[in-house]
This record gives C-alpha cells, structure tokens and sequence, in this order.
C-alpha cells in the first residue's frame, strides 16, 4: 500500500507544519523565551552583570522611587500627547486638501512622505543643526529684524521635549497622510454624490460623512503613532541624548542608560517590563479583535 | 523608524487614486483653490526646508556658516565636508570618517533582508494557502513580536549573542535583524497570498504539483509586487535601524547610524555642522535613493493593510 505517491502525498501534507515550525520556534523562544528571562532579570539582584539571585519586587519598588523614572513618563505623556494630536491633525488636514484633485498630487505626496524614509538619527542631527542656540532658527529670525529674538529650546531642561515633538511630527505627519489618504479613497463615492444632490456642503459633507467613516483608519492610526511614541529612542539619543541632564529621557533612553551604561541590569529590566505591559495593554485587545474579526 | 504595519488585509489597495472620485468641488471658488495650493505648499516648504539646510550646509565652509545664515546660499559651494566626512571625520577617538560604518551597514543590511524575506516568503505562503489546526494561532504568536517594544529581548539576547560567539560581530545583527524582521514580512506575504485565488493551488494540485513545486512554479512568480515591496521595507528599516547597533554592535561592527550618531556628538574644539550635515545626507542617501525611484512600493509598505477593506 505504500506506493509513492501516497509518501509524497503524506509528506506533501506535513510539508506546511514543517516549514513553519523553525520560524515559530524560534519565535517562541526569541519572544516568549527572552520575555521571560527578561522578567527574571527584574526580580533579580543583577547591577553591572546579571546575577540571578532572587529579590523579589525590590527592583520595581527601586523603579518607582526613581525621580529619573518620573520624568521619563511625564516626558512620555508630554510628547506622546502632542505627538499623537500633531501628527494626527496634520496628517488628516494634508490627507483631505489632497483628495481635492491636485494636479499636482503625486508630487506633493511624495514630499510630505519623504522624511519617514530617514533615519530618526539623520532627522535627529538635521533637526539639532536647525535648532541650534545661536546659529540655527535664532540668527534667521535675528536677521529678519528681531535682534532680540532668543530661540535655545534644545538647552533648556523646560523646553527641551518639545524640540523632540517638532522632529518627531516632522518625520511621522506624512506616514498618517498616507493612510487617510488611502481611507479616503476607499469610501463609497455614491454616498457622497447623494450627500452633495441633497445640498450638503463640502465642509458638512466630511465632518459628519467622511470622517466619521474613516473610524477604522483613526483607530489604527492612533495605534501605530502611539507605538511609535512609546517606543521612540533613537530621535531622542540623536537630538538631545536624553539631556540637558535627564530633561528628555523617555522609557526607552531610561532603559538603555539604565542596562547598558549605568550597570543597573535590574532596573533596566524592570522598567523593559512596564514598557512591555503598557504595549501589550494597548496590542493585543487590537490584535485579538482584527484577527477575530476577519473569520 | 521601524513604524509597526497594522494587521488586517492585502496591500494592493493602498493609495490608488480613487476611479470617479466625487468628493471635490464641482465648482469651487476660485479664491477657495487659491487657499488649498497656499496651505498644501506651505507644508511643502515645511518638509523640504530640513533637506534643503542639510543639503546647503553640507556645501559651505564654516567660515561661511558662522557669516551667513541657515538659509543663505553657500557662496562658493564644495564637497570638502563630504570627503571629511566620509574619510577623516572624527567619531570619538577614531577618525576614519563613516566609511567603515557605511560598509558595515551594507555588510549587514543584504543578507538580513534577502534571508527574511525569503523566510517570511515561505512562511506567508503556509499561512495562506496550507492552513492547518493551530497555524492561525501561530501567526498571532509570532506577529507579536512586531508590537512588542524592542527593549524587553535586549538584556537577554546580548547574553544569547553572546554564548554563540556572535557578540559585537557584524553576524550577530544580521541575525537580530532577521529575527525581528519575520514577523512583518510573513504578515506581508501572508496578506498578499490570501489575495490570490486558491483554485490556481487546487488545480495544480489536481495536476499532481507538490508543496514546492506550486510554490516556485505558480506562487514566486506572481509575487514580484509583494517581494519589492518587502525588500524595500526591509532593507530601510534595517538600515536606519539604530537600537540593536548601538546595543549589539562592538568596535568594528557598528552600523552607519550608530557612526553618525557618535560623529555629531563628537565634541571637538571647533564643531563642523557642515561635517555633521554631510554625514548626515551620506547615512540618508541609500533610502532616500531606494524612496525616490521606488517611492510607490514604500508607501505601499508603510499603509500595507491599514486600511481594512
């Protein structure tokens, strides 16, 4: 009974499992594996090396009693908030003024996108150059007739952050652009001709037809940018480094000094943990959700 | 930059221009397209001005920096700043310039990307066409880890590079960078194989084609928009990539984001921002290339799926 095509036949049916299995192993221990030994170091007493004696919550306690922490998460609220609203706003605004029928759409896409193919380094430094006390903004508005004019956000501990939420919209506005605008192309052109034969006017017809409608879109637009902020690290290390002082440390700066310069292993760990369950709270309902949703 | 790609559906129906779009005025004002172009070029300049400061700082000498302005031309313009920065630029103690980055950036950069696409390839091919109990679950294992954020694995995984005696070596990225990279490019084939109609599989089936066979046969060569598109978004990440450099990378191994970075932070006696600039443009110029001849497929990476439906 063992003819040969049965064989292949059968190995044609394991085939499949054998040729994902790697990359879901893999995956299991590289994400669920190291997760794990990553939750351990934070319950352990490890400094400049892991050391894998157990201490229990000490270093989360340590964490929190961190001012340097604080500030990470307060910085994180300041520039997620405005970089959210920002880069939102903007991206929507570009998105509708594009559906308009410009000649010249192609082009103008093209630029506003541009940026989110650079480096946050290559943004970082441009943007440091731009900003620059002395030489930068200031001596362009000081040569336009305000001699007075004092522009030092980038050293100021008070207004430092929000150099990091000027770059940051600067690179992302375009990305949001481009998914509403592909929102917008996706809606029902009949609704809209009959909303504009029952008279309805331009700004009526997109505030309470076109929006609205693009609520999916919103939705993961605001997923993905909030991801984005939370995990923003490089922007950050090549504009400010984290400074002046640890003015514009975010979680992400805070864990890296922490584990890989500080020889605080523990404490890095600890707070790679708190990154993580503020992601997954926000993830995986998102991920539960689409893929339930498409069966 | 590393923007997570949200989950649902195929990437074809990114940003086509819709067939009969309707949505515009009929018959706008004319002062109404007047306000439209200010707005829509007033951004323009907002986007370009960075490029443009980059661009013509790169070309001055400091003299001129420290006379003009942001914004005035350079007056004699040169490329001294770029072949400094490329060759004897100082990051921190060295000064070899960021040639010896760059390299190991393009090193690094061709066999993770053309290792997890493949991977990624085959493994979309499963998940769409060879579904079997569990595979779903599966994918929504693995697709997590492109939502996880990066700081949880490194303390761990510089131990593993470690213990393979890949530590600070440039193979030790390029394993990273595959690692992290088959999420998204199994979800990207993934989405774009639901799309194709399962009785080409079926007939080949009939027709006595294996597993591989209908894979090298009827799927790869209909999959020429998909592999472009993954390439591209693969390779752009990867080269802007600055997390696992600066963390996984030794001495001779850093990539070119992580050798800009040491650059412009480089306190010297004299800080050359018209070295810095040119650094800059170099480290940009590979992915800025790759999104102005093929700035289609980017978006089409960056949007793939956002849009449900």
């Amino acid at each position: 009974m063992n003819s040969p095509i049965s064989t292949a036949a059968r190995l044609s049916q394991w085939m499949p499992r054998l040729v994902l299995a790697p990359s879901f192993i893999l995956a299991m221990f590289f994400i669920y594996g190291l997760i794990a030994w990553n939750g351990y170091l934070s319950l352990s007493a490890s400094r400049l090396l892991p050391n894998y004696t157990f201490v229990g919550v000490e270093q989360y306690i340590n964490l929190w009693e961190s001012e340097r922490w604080w500030v990470a998460l307060k910085n994180l609220a300041i520039f997620g908030g405005l970089f959210l609203f920002f880069g939102m706003a903007i991206g929507l605004l570009l998105a509708i003024l594009l559906d308009q029928k410009i000649r010249a759409e192609g082009v103008l896409r093209t630029v506003y996108l541009y940026p989110m193919a650079l480096s946050f380094i290559v943004t970082g430094t441009a943007w440091k150059w731009i900003l620059n006390p002395g030489l930068g903004i200031e001596r362009v508005v000081q040569g336009l007739g305000f001699p007075d004019f004092t522009f030092d956000w980038l050293i100021n501990p008070d207004r430092a952050i929000y150099t990091i939420v000027i770059a940051g919209v600067w690179q992302s506005a375009g990305f949001v652009m481009a998914l509403f605008l592909a929102g917008l192309r996706g809606i029902d052109d009949s609704i809209l001709k009959a909303a504009q034969i029952d008279g309805a006017s331009l700004p009526r017809i997109y505030w309470r037809i076109i929006i609205p409608s693009l609520r999916p879109v919103f939705f993961s637009t605001l997923m993905v940018l909030s991801h984005l902020a939370i995990k923003s690290f490089d922007l950050v290390m090549a504009l400010t480094a984290g400074g002046p002082g640890f003015a514009t440390d975010l979680p992400a700066t805070f864990m890296y000094t922490m584990a890989f310069s500080r020889g605080q292993i523990g404490l890095g760990a600890a707070s790679a943990t708190i990154m993580l369950a503020t992601v997954a709270a926000i993830v995986v309902p998102y991920l539960y959700s689409e893929l339930r949703s498409k069966r | 930059m590393s923007a997570p790609v949200p989950v649902t559906t195929t990437v074809s129906a990114a940003a086509r221009p819709r067939a009969s779009a309707q949505t515009g005025p009929v018959s706008a004002p004319k002062w109404h397209r007047f306000a439209l172009w200010s707005v829509l070029f007033l951004f323009a300049l907002f986007f370009l001005t960075p490029m443009y400061v980059m661009l013509t700082t790169s070309l001055k000498d400091m003299a001129q920096i420290r006379e003009g302005n942001l914004l005035s031309l350079p007056t004699s313009p040169n490329f001294d700043a770029w072949a400094k920065a490329w060759s004897s630029a100082c990051t921190g103690i060295d000064c070899g310039g960021l040639r010896p980055f760059f390299m190991n950036s393009v090193l690094m950069v061709i066999p993770a990307v053309l290792v997890s696409s493949a991977i990624g390839a085959v493994n979309g091919y499963v998940l769409s066409k060879w579904r079997f109990r569990g595979s779903e679950l599966m994918f929504a294992l693995m697709l997590f880890g492109m939502f996880m954020p990066l700081q949880v694995v490194l303390l761990p995984m510089s131990q593993v590079l470690g213990w393979m005696g890949i530590a600070s070596s440039i193979w030790g990225l390029v394993l990273v960078h595959i690692l992290a990279g088959l999420p998204s490019t199994t979800l990207f084939f993934r989405n774009y194989y639901v799309g194709l109609p399962d009785e080409l599989i079926k007939a080949a089936m009939l027709d006595g084609a294996g597993f591989w066979r209908i894979f090298w046969r009827i799927v790869v060569p209909l999959s020429t928009p998909i592999i472009v598109v993954t390439l591209i978004w693969q390779f752009t990440n990867i080269w802007n990539d600055f997390l696992f450099g600066v963390v996984f990378s030794g001495g001779a191994s850093k990539p070119v984001t992580v050798g800009l970075n040491n650059l412009a932070n480089t306190s010297s006696a004299v800080k050359e921002y018209n070295v810095d600039m040119a650094a800059a443009m170099i480290a940009a110029l590979p992915t800025l290339f790759v999104y102005i001849v093929a700035g289609k497929y980017f978006v089409r990476g960056l949007t793939a799926g956002a849009v449900k439906g």
